[in-house]
This record gives structure tokens, sequence and C-alpha cells, in this order.
């Protein structure tokens, strides 16, 4: 029994998990009660994913082992079972049944042979031993539930056919086919679009209503978590440093790791009355303490005197994507049509859109990784179309790029030093040997790390450490324009909170510009000059950050700003209507997209003639 | 450039270095030494025929049905086996590799014209092409291992094209051509050493594989002067005897066994030092 008088319908007491030698999650106990959402926050390492595995026993697969706990789970009336105590096939029967859980991809988590249909019913088949045509029955229905149009149609499609957020609503459905008592959750709106993800977070609130059931929510962003919750438990290195109702936790958190991880997340909205960026003091945990490092000061670097650096005129760059028989092109992906802007030294540009809207198309063709069909780059006064080979070369050095995922963009086969030492040799900056090595040092103390890691491997770095690497690299060759790509978007927020501070310090001390491509509004409020906003592929409104976020002029900005979750449960709020997916960009070859002109409402605030 | 990693001593003298060399390095040893090591095996001498291994001192290995010396014909057999074995794939693995990485990293009109090779090569009968080869080449060690390598480069070529289409589209190799490294520099310096390892573990399988390949065409008449010895050879012949004296055929089987086995283990272990994580299961 507990507070609300309820039992619990899972109770965790004292468990502690670990992998070899190495304990992973340390005496952890909380309760999950029935109809209620249980948030699990933490950042990466936090040991929050294991815990989940643990308690479907999925951990076990991976080596995992449990030296002291327990896991009771009362699916009805009396004592319920431990599940650390079940056999496997025990557990199997309970999988899926009574415990069902989402995963965070959606994309990887069906098996792309069969279709929609069929992988329901085989979850239908197995647990409740209805017949095929009973199960494509209730297979309809539950396609239904999670709200998507068409079911009927639906049942016969293949997973590629649908966009991340159907996919990622037939999970749901597949979850809830044999009525769960308890939800396992696993970020689940991760790797979803802002806007998708609302609408996925809506649809899980209501199902839960619906159906009463227990949900386990695991996520690092504490926006959701605002939203979604009814309790939060907070995990640190394995183990939990505060629970409590999710008010409590907002409004007065006791833990400093928690004070300290709220502190972190840019809250949008922040910046309203002031006219630059801000760089901000961050909260830090020192021994136990917080302290507020680094100072507070308007980031008013951006020159707007002197002619701009980058100007991209009448950008359009499309794929071919379908040919006739004869090879004849007859559909394109018109990935980027039409767009323009312009970045002056110092200043930051945000490129702001969902997936599918080409901010990153735009990108790569500055930096001369993808070809444009039409219009024209400048680059300090200089034409791209125009420069020869030597020059191009020379572009590469003072564009630099960085990308999303820092795992993923350096070679594991190499050291940091020599990663970084790259773009140097490249462009014959410095003698190979002793400069070059003296420059990468100083580049590595340059981002915040130590000029004796230059010998260690990625691997050997955590995410944050390997952002910081993959900027000192982009530094290495003295660039003018730093395009980075989501460069924040796969880091921890108080990992992220000082790289941005690290990509202001930079920009004021060695001039920068950044052109900076991002889904998330928040910190794109917060770094930014000037913003853009696209959508399929052209610009909806670009102007001065003020302009965008506080007279916000286009619908599609609206429904943009008002999808991020606030990190504040008082402000939770019925959302702008979301209706249906973004549309494909893909077009016949001879019925381009329509464009929108642009129009000049107030002094450099341009925006789109109303089409969505 | 000079970050070399701390030294990794641990991981170099590994137990699989240490068996993996004895294992190779003694065959190779004694192969490489014969002349000076063991009698000149040609001597056919039909009143010691077929003698019992381990009875007489001048024929440890006993002898074959012809009175010679097995020791002796392994060891100098052990020649034409690791030659034929051992260039035969590095023949195929440079060839191959080459090509992969060629039609891989370019793709369109190369891997157009490799691919094709490629499906051609692979259409053809093994044995088809081996009568054919002969036939206008003639049979000596030279063209077996010139037709090994035509026959097995595809399979090089293929794995390599495989995996450098999925590494030329990760991110390290696309920030690699944002800071403007030449295509030759990210081809040898990002993509070859990361698909090394599959290669390697193909290789070890070939060598074995090749050294029996070699016997079954000199059984067919299509390889090298049947009486020089070789290792295939010697277990072709020693079939007929299997029954009544095992060790003809037994004393090359091993010999085949320890360097392929030898191999291996340093197969994974060359592996296992190339990759920095060192991820590998024990």
């Amino acid at each position: 029994m507990n507070k609300q008088g309820l039992t619990p319908i899972l109770h965790i007491d004292e468990l502690s998990v670990s992998f070899g030698n190495s304990p992973v999650i340390k005496d952890l106990s909380f309760d999950v009660f029935p109809g209620r959402t249980t948030a699990v926050v933490g950042e990466s390492g936090s040991g929050k994913s294991v815990m989940s595995m643990s308690i479907m026993r999925l951990a076990d697969m991976a080596g995992a082992r449990f030296p002291s706990g327990r896991i009771l789970f009362s699916s009805g009336a009396g004592e319920g079972v431990d599940l650390l105590k079940c056999d496997q096939e025990a557990m199997r029967r309970i999988r899926g049944k009574e415990i069902a859980m989402i995963f965070q991809e959606p994309m990887t988590s069906l098996n792309p042979v069969f279709t929609i249909g069929d992988q329901l019913c085989e979850v239908l088949i197995l647990h409740e031993k209805r017949s095929r045509a009973e199960a494509m029955v209730e297979a309809e229905r539950l396609l239904v539930l999670v709200r998507l149009p068409d079911a009927k149609a639906l049942l016969a499609r293949y997973p590629h056919q649908l966009s991340g957020g159907m996919r990622q609503r037939v999970m749901i459905a597949m979850a809830l086919a044999c009525r769960p008592k308890l939800l396992i959750a696993d970020e689940p709106t991760t790797a979803l679009d802002v806007t998708v993800q609302a609408e996925i977070l809506n649809i899980m609130k209501d199902l839960q209503a619906e159906l009463g059931m227990a949900m386990i929510f695991i996520t690092h962003d504490m926006g959701v978590v605002a939203e979604m919750a009814d309790d939060v438990v907070v995990m640190w290195q394995g183990e939990k440093v505060e629970a409590g109702a999710v008010e409590e936790i907002f409004s007065c958190p006791r833990h400093p790791y928690t004070r300290m991880l709220l502190a972190a997340v840019p809250k949008l909205g922040a910046m309203q009355g002031f006219t630059h960026p801000r760089r901000t003091p961050l909260t830090v945990l020192r021994n136990g303490e917080l302290v507020k490092e680094g100072d507070d000061r308007q980031q008013d670097t951006a020159d707007y005197t002197v002619p701009p650096l980058l100007r991209v005129e009448d950008l359009s760059i499309h794929f071919d994507v379908k040919k006739s028989f004869w090879g004849r092109t007859t559909h394109r992906n018109f990935a980027v049509s039409r767009v323009g802007f312009e970045i002056y030294p110092g200043e930051t540009l945000a490129l702001v859109g969902e997936s599918g809207s080409g901010k990153s198309t735009i990108g790569r063709t500055i930096q001369q990784l993808q070809e444009s069909a039409n219009g024209e780059v400048w680059f300090d006064g200089k034409p791209m179309s125009k420069m020869k080979l030597a020059e191009r070369q020379r572009l590469r050095r003072e564009v630099q790029y960085i990308f999303q995922d820092p795992f993923a963009s350096l070679d594991p086969r190499r050291t940091v030093g020599d990663s970084i030492a790259e773009p140097i040799l490249t462009h014959g900056l410095l003698d190979r040997g002793a400069p070059t090595r003296r420059r990468v040092g100083e580049l590595l103390e340059r981002v915040g790390l130590s000029a004796d890691m230059a010998s260690r491997y990625p691997h050997e770095f955590s995410g944050g450490q390997r952002q910081r690497v993959c900027i000192a690299r982009a530094l290495a060759s003295k660039p003018r324009l730093i395009i980075a790509d989501e460069a924040l978007s796969a880091l921890d927020v108080s990992v992220q909170a000082q790289v941005i501070n690290l990509f202001m310090d930079l920009q004021r001390e060695e001039g920068l510009s950044y052109l900076f491509i991002s889904h998330d509004m928040a910190v794109v409020e917060k770094m930014s000059h000037r913003v853009a906003v696209l959508y399929l592929g052209q610009i909806m409104e670009i102007g001065k950050r003020t302009d965008v976020f506080e007279r916000t002029a286009h619908p599609y900005t609206q429904r943009l700003l008002s999808a991020v979750p606030l990190a504040d449960p008082s402000a939770r709020r019925q959302r702008v209507a979301l209706t249906g997916e973004i549309p494909s960009s893909i077009h016949p070859v001879n019925a381009p997209p329509a464009l929108n002109p642009l129009r000049e409402i107030a002094s450099g605030h341009f925006v789109a003639q109303e089409r969505v | 450039m000079a970050f070399a990693a701390p030294p990794r001593l641990r991981r170099f003298a590994s137990l699989e270095f240490v068996l993996g060399f004895l294992l190779l390095g003694g065959v190779v040893f004694c192969v490489v030494f014969s002349a000076w090591l063991f009698a000149p095996p040609g001597q056919i001498s039909l009143s010691t025929r077929l003698l019992m291994p381990f009875q007489d001192a001048a024929h440890l290995f006993g002898t074959d049905a012809l009175g010679r010396d097995v020791l002796a014909r392994v060891a100098v057999g052990g020649w034409i086996s690791l030659k034929v074995g051992f260039l035969s794939v590095m023949g195929s693995v440079v060839f191959g590799v080459v090509m992969g990485l060629v039609s891989g990293y370019y793709r369109g009109i190369w891997d157009m014209i490799v691919m094709r090779c490629a499906d051609i090569q692979l259409a053809l009968p093994f044995i088809l092409l081996a009568i054919t080869f002969v036939a206008i080449l003639g049979g000596s060690l030279t063209n077996t291992i010139t037709l090994l390598i035509v026959s097995q480069w595809v399979q090089y070529a293929r794995l390599v094209r495989g995996s450098v289409l999925t590494l030329r589209e990760r991110e390290f190799i696309l920030s690699a051509r944002a800071i403007g490294v030449k295509n030759g520099a990210i081809i040898l310096r990002h993509i070859l050493p990361n698909l090394m390892g599959p290669v390697v573990v193909l290789m070890t399988l070939n060598v074995a594989n090749n050294i029996l390949l070699e016997s079954s065409l000199t059984f067919l008449g299509l390889g090298i002067d049947p009486t020089i010895p070789s290792w295939g050879g010697m277990l072709a012949e020693g079939r007929t005897y299997l029954q009544t004296a095992w060790w003809i055929s037994v004393f090359p089987g091993l010999a085949i066994l320890c360097t392929v086995l030898g191999l291996n283990l340093l197969g994974d272990w060359l592996r296992d030092l190339l990759d920095p994580t060192g991820r590998t299961n024990r």
C-alpha cells in the first residue's frame, strides 16, 4: 500500500545488475502504479535502459547478472511473481502479454519482409490463440486505436512504405495488442520529429487513460518528462538519486544532480527580451555542490557592416528517384527549391526544420559533398561555380563540417590525434611531425581536452568528448565558417550545454560564422543570431531570432514552436491540433512543387506566402 | 603521423600468436631447410617399402609403397603446397581487393565492368576453366597458381565491394571528404584498414582450400608434374593404402592441419591487433 492507497503493479526492490564484474545498477528501488506513468530520467550511462531490459529479462542475453534484489510484478490480485526468479520460458509468456515494450528506433524494430498486418497478427495468434481471421479484425481495430488513417489498407502495407511516425504508432499498436498491464517505453519519441513526437505523446497519454495501464517511460528529455509523467525517478550512474511526483521534482528538486540537469535544459522562451544570443554560465556539479561556471554575456559577434561571408542564391537540389523503362527520369525528390540566405562574419544562422526539409542537403552542398541543380553559392564574394579546382580545395579548408553523430564521424581505427591532424596535413598547413603534433595538442586543449589524449582511439572517449574532438578537427584548418549539422542532437543535456558554450566562446575568439542546422527549437533560440525555417525544401520564414521566435508570422513556425515539450509540468497545454504527416517531396519531373514566394513583413523578416 | 597508441604488448604476445607462430613457423622451417635436415626423398628402395613409422631412425615417419621416406617427402612436398597456397591467395587478395575497392568506391562504369567480369567468372565451372587453361598454357606451378588467382579473385572483390558500399556512406568517410582529403588517401587510410578483418578470415580459409585444390588438379592431370611430391598429391596416393599403411596419408595431412591451424590463429591475432577497440569476444 502507498500514499494513493494503490497496490503497485511493479515493485522493484534493491535491484542490482552487473555485467561481468562491473556493477551497472546499484540498489535501485521504485514502484509503478496502475494507471500512472513513471518516468525514468537519466543521461547516457545512467543504467536506465539496462533497468528496462532487466524487467523484461532481456538483459540476460547480453550477459547481465542480478546479484541482489527483487522485481515483483503482480498482474492480478494477491502476491506478485518475482521476475528475477522466473525462467526464460515463463518470461516468454509474460513478455508481450503482461508487459510490453516499445523501442526507440521505429525504423529497425519492424521486420521489413512482413506486412504490418502479418506482424500484428503474429502477436495476437501467439499470445491470445486467435484464428488468423479474428486476428486481422483485431489488428485493424488496434490501428484505429492509435489513430492511423485508412487502417484496413495499412494492414497490407510493408514497413518501408510508412513514415517514422506511422511506424512508431504501429509499434504502439503491437505493444497494446494483448492489453498489457504494464507498458515500457524506452525513448519512444527520441528519433522522431517534434511535431510527430507531440502527436505520439498525445496518443500514448489518451490510450493510457483509456486502458488504465501502467507505464514506465524512459527518456533523457526533461520536456517529455514534464509532459507525460506522474512520478519521476532520476537515475545517475546506476543509482536512483531522487524520486517523487513530477510537480515536486520540477518545482523543488532536492538532489544537486537533478538541479544541475534541470538547469542545463534549454528552455524555449528563455531568451525573450534579449536581442543577441546569450552565453550563460554553466551549472556544474563539483564534489556534490552546485557551482556556476563561466561568464554571462551577450554574443554580439555578428558584423553586419561588411559584405556577407556566405551567400546562397536560388539554390535548388534534387535527386532522381524513379526511372521509366527507357531510363528516363520520371520522378524526382525536390529536396531543396530556390533557397537563398546569407551569413555574415561572426554570425550564427540556424536552419531549422523537420526531417525531409532539406536542411542537411543545403549544408552538404555548401561543403561540396553534393552537386546542386541550380543556383549559386558565393563564398567571400566569389561564386563557387566559377572556382578552379585549387580554389575549391581551399574552400574545403575555410568551411568545415561537424556531423551529428560523434560516434560515426571519427575513423575507429585511427587515433584522434591522427584524425585532428588530417586537415592540417591534407592542406599542407604545417610540417609533418613536431609542429603538427604541437598544434594538435593545442587544439585538444582549446576544446577542453588534454594534449596527451591525442594517442587515444575514439572508442575510449565519451560522446561529449568525441564531439569535442570533432570540433577540434574542424578548427584545425582555421576555418571561417563551420557547418554544424545537428551537432548537439546526440549529446546529453548537460554535455550539450557545455558544447553550446564552447561554440559561443570559439565564435567570439576566432570570429567564426556558423551555419547551425538543427531541429531543436530551444537550442536554436539560445545560439543563433538569425533563423531560417525550412519546410519541404523551401524557406517558410527567415529573419532575426527575435522576429522568428517572438513575432512569429508563419503558421508552420508556430506549429513547430508549439510542438516543443516544455520542461514545466504546470504548463501542460492542449496543443495546436496537428493533422497528418509531412507530405512527400517526391514529385513527377514535369510537375515540380509550387513555390511560395517570400514577402518582407518587417526589415529583414521574410515570410512565405501562406499555403500550408 | 606519429600518434602511435601506447604499446600493446599484452595483446601482441597473446596465446594465439605464440601457438600460431610455433605451428606455422615450425612447418615453414622444416620445409625451407628440408635439404639440410632430411635425406633426399627421391630414392626408391623396394626392400624397405611400407615401413611403419617410429621403427627405424632413418625413416621416422615410415616409408611409402615405393620405399621412399615419408618425412623427407612431406618436407620437400611442402615447397609446392606452401607456394601454391600462399602465392595464389596473395595474388587473388591483391587483385580482388583492388578491384573491389575501385568498383565499390567509384561505382558507375567501373563498378559495371568489374562486376560483370565477376559474374562471368562465377558462371564458368572451375573444372572447365582448368581444362581450358591447361590445354592452352600447359601444366606448371606458375599456371596452377595463375589459374587459382583467376578463379578466386572474385570472392575478394565481392566481399570488399560490399564492405566499401556500406563504409563509404559512413560519416567518418564523409567527414574526410568534407575536409578535402583526396580519394586515394581516403581509400588507403580510412577504407582499407576498416575492411581487412573479413578479408583476413577469407584468406586463411582459402590457403587450406588451395593446397587441397592443387592436389585435385594434379590428380586430374591438370596440375603440375605428378612425380614432384606435394602434400595434396601424397594424400591422394596414400588413399589406396589407407587400411594397411595409414602413415602415408596421415603425415601430409598433419602438415596441412598444422599450417592451416597456425594460419588461422595468426589470422585471428592479426585481426585483433588491427582493431583498436578490441571488441572481439574471447
